[in-house]
């Protein structure tokens, strides 16, 4: 599984070459928008939580300095040790420092995007901290040695199989397996025991609270509250946009959240950190790395009202289709393809184009990020910078000139009918892209204009 | 300069003007019946709710539901004769063994089944995720009809934790296969007292 290298077309082409697990891998993230849908049309205010997120959104954007100092200001009365981390270099090194300072050499760790962005794991195995991830997905992928595949669902590219074979080689499960609550039984005694074990434990956060000083971290396998609870260390890492004004808005927030993630009403656990439990210590690091940047682009910016529910990626007629690990992002699909080319142009250049533009992202988006107008805009910014493939910049000109030029146009029209008709291997080949997934369409017999101008009354 | 002071310039540098907050973002939710509508959605998310007149009827029901369970805790003083060990612990490990925890709700969430608890029902807060199966006890007086009524009602910081539960713990992971029971209480039964 290792399409780390590939640019997403490629990768996507090395996904479809089994096309029974395309299908299936289509049809099983369609059943979850289908359960989104389910989920959304039970409110009958819908619509109009999607307004209101927006638009709490909008504000925090636009009041996001005061926010996060009166964060910072009420959590540290409440007990918290605020840490700011500019990149994810400085985020990996302060999660370090602060595990070293305990004396402990290995850490349980539930659902964090950011730290995938970071590549926290990695870092920190090679200073000799070991990192088990307890999110059932993520602990998956984990022992696979793949990265998650979708932000909520990580492990959704793996058929029971392939986790009962994975189960078979590390947590000694019987060959063959496949029942999913066998499995996840196996996985339970194995995690029960780490987090029996850990005295540091890392989670994400979903919503922080201006307000209050505190956060809200939510899970439906209870993973982050055991690994919490239990440890004499909780270090929380966010990006800074998760801040929001008031506790009240989680009102908004949690209604939307699950129900677009997975279609149910609301997450098993919703958890309200606001102090350290006696005798514990907490820790939360805010992180920038590449997100003040985002905040300055103005037609960008909205991306970072995100709270992470990956409807975008369930609904992407591309995603269903490419699979998460073609986006070599720790973010796929939609949301991905427009947050990844603010951190890495040049690495991230093909992303925006993973995309028909069919907006349907942007109509599941519980908080009304304008996701494909983005992409499109992305487009126009990477090419003018330099980032366009070579050819797709050729190809561009080349159409622009005879696009412009009517004469041009009608002849290359008649070459072009004339090849089809009478030599189709020049277009029907293998260099063609248009031409490997689709049959070139028969040729008319004459152009519009010809037939218009034989037809016109005059 | 530190990292903290970069980061707030940076943002003070690029953020937008300021966007007013909305006015409305508290929405009212009408269920014909608020108690069949919570023991609905209580059933769906994978819990079971239990009408009952008083704490004798949740003994007989527990008594019956779970024989012979042991390492059975409880903070509500009514229902003390069923429990054999206690969650008043210091060291949140001492609850490893727990089987089934008893403990009250604050209030409970018709839209969603979401339940409020925190340390005044919490004694240790991982109470409801290491035990094996979990019961809870609410008033059906607490009954709001959706998240917004929830905050008004609560306050999040009057204690360190606080988390709305709604239903036992799971996971779709392998396959979008639903599993009860992940990593916290494979079972829920929520007992509401008129």
């Amino acid at each position: 599984m290792n399409q780390l290298n590939l640019d997403h077309a490629t990768a996507s082409a090395v996904f479809n070459k089994n096309e029974p697990r395309v299908d299936w891998h289509d049809e099983t993230l369609w059943f979850v928008r289908a359960k989104r849908d389910r989920a959304a049309a039970l409110i009958p205010e819908w619509e109009d939580l999607r307004e209101a997120a927006s638009q709490i959104k909008n504000h925090v954007l636009s009041n996001m300095h005061d926010l996060l100092v009166q964060f910072e200001e009420n959590a540290r009365k409440n007990g918290i040790h605020v840490h700011w981390a500019a990149n994810a270099d400085e985020h990996n090194d302060i999660v370090l420092g602060i595990i070293q300072k305990t004396g402990a050499n290995r850490m349980v760790k539930s659902k964090s995007m950011l730290t995938e962005e970071c590549h926290m794991n990695n870092f920190l195995t090679s200073h000799g901290i070991e990192v088990i991830d307890s999110d059932l997905g993520e602990r998956i992928v984990q022992m696979r040695k793949e990265p998650p595949s979708h932000i909520v669902l990580p492990a959704i590219h793996l058929t029971r199989a392939d986790v009962g074979e994975t189960f078979h080689e590390h947590l000694g499960t019987e060959k063959g397996a496949t029942d999913p609550q066998y499995l996840t039984e196996a996985a339970r005694q194995h995690l029960r025991d780490t987090f029996l074990t850990r005295k540091v434990a890392l989670t994400g956060v979903n919503f922080a609270i201006a307000e209050t000083g505190g956060f809200v971290v939510c899970t439906n396998e209870g993973n982050a509250d055991m690994g919490a609870h239990l440890a004499d260390v909780h270090i929380a890492a966010m990006g800074f946009e998760k801040i929001i004004p008031r506790a009240e808005h989680l009102g908004v927030f949690l209604r939307l959240l699950a129900r677009s993630a997975t279609g149910q009403p609301i997450t098993a656990f919703s958890s309200h950190f606001h102090k350290p439990r006696p005798g514990q210590e907490m820790h939360l690091i805010i992180v920038d790395n590449g997100r003040s940047r985002q905040l300055g682009r103005t037609e960008f910016r909205n991306s970072l009202k995100c709270i992470r529910c990956a409807a975008c990626m369930n609904t992407c007629p591309v995603y269903r289709r490419s699979g998460g690990h073609s986006y070599h992002s720790a973010v796929a699909g939609p949301i991905g393809s427009i947050l990844a080319p603010n951190l890495d142009m040049k690495l991230n250049a093909d992303l925006p184009f993973a995309s028909t533009l069919c907006g349907s992202c942007s109509n599941v988006c519980p908080v009304k990020i304008d996701i494909h107008d983005q992409l499109y805009k992305w487009r126009q910014v990477l090419m003018r910078e330099g980032y366009g493939t070579t050819g797709k910049g050729a190809a561009m000109k080349a159409m622009a000139t005879v696009l412009e030029s009517p004469r041009l146009y009608r002849m290359a029209g008649k070459i072009g009918r004339g090849v089809l008709r009478f030599s189709p291997a020049v277009a029907e080949n293998r260099f063609n892209p248009w031409f490997n997934q689709r049959e070139m369409p028969a040729p008319p017999s004459e152009s519009f204009r010809d037939w218009y101008v034989k037809n016109k009354k005059s | 300069m530190t990292s903290r002071e970069q980061i707030l310039a940076n943002v003070k540098a690029n953020q937008p003007a300021l966007h007013p907050l909305p006015e409305q973002f508290r929405f009212t939710s009408v269920f014909p019946d608020i108690v069949q509508q919570f023991m609905d959605i209580l059933a769906f998310v994978g819990g079971k709710a239990e009408r009952v007149s008083d704490y004798e009827a949740i003994k007989k029901h527990i008594q019956e539901y779970y024989p012979g369970m042991t390492n059975v805790a409880t903070t509500i003083p009514e229902l003390a004769s069923l429990a054999d060990t206690t969650l008043a612990v210091t060291d949140p490990h001492d609850l490893a063994s727990l089987n089934l925890a008893i403990i009250e709700g604050q209030l409970a969430v018709a839209e969603n089944g979401a339940i409020w608890l925190d340390e005044r029902q919490l004694p240790q807060r991982v109470t409801p995720m290491i035990t094996q199966y979990l019961a809870i006890v609410i008033r059906e007086s607490t009954l709001v009809p959706n998240m917004h009524d929830a905050y008004q009602r609560i306050t999040v910081n009057t204690t360190g934790f606080g988390t709305f539960l709604s239903g036992p713990s799971k996971t779709a992971d392998i396959e979008q296969s639903l599993v009860i029971g992940a990593h916290g209480a494979r079972s829920l039964i929520v007992y509401m007292l008129p």
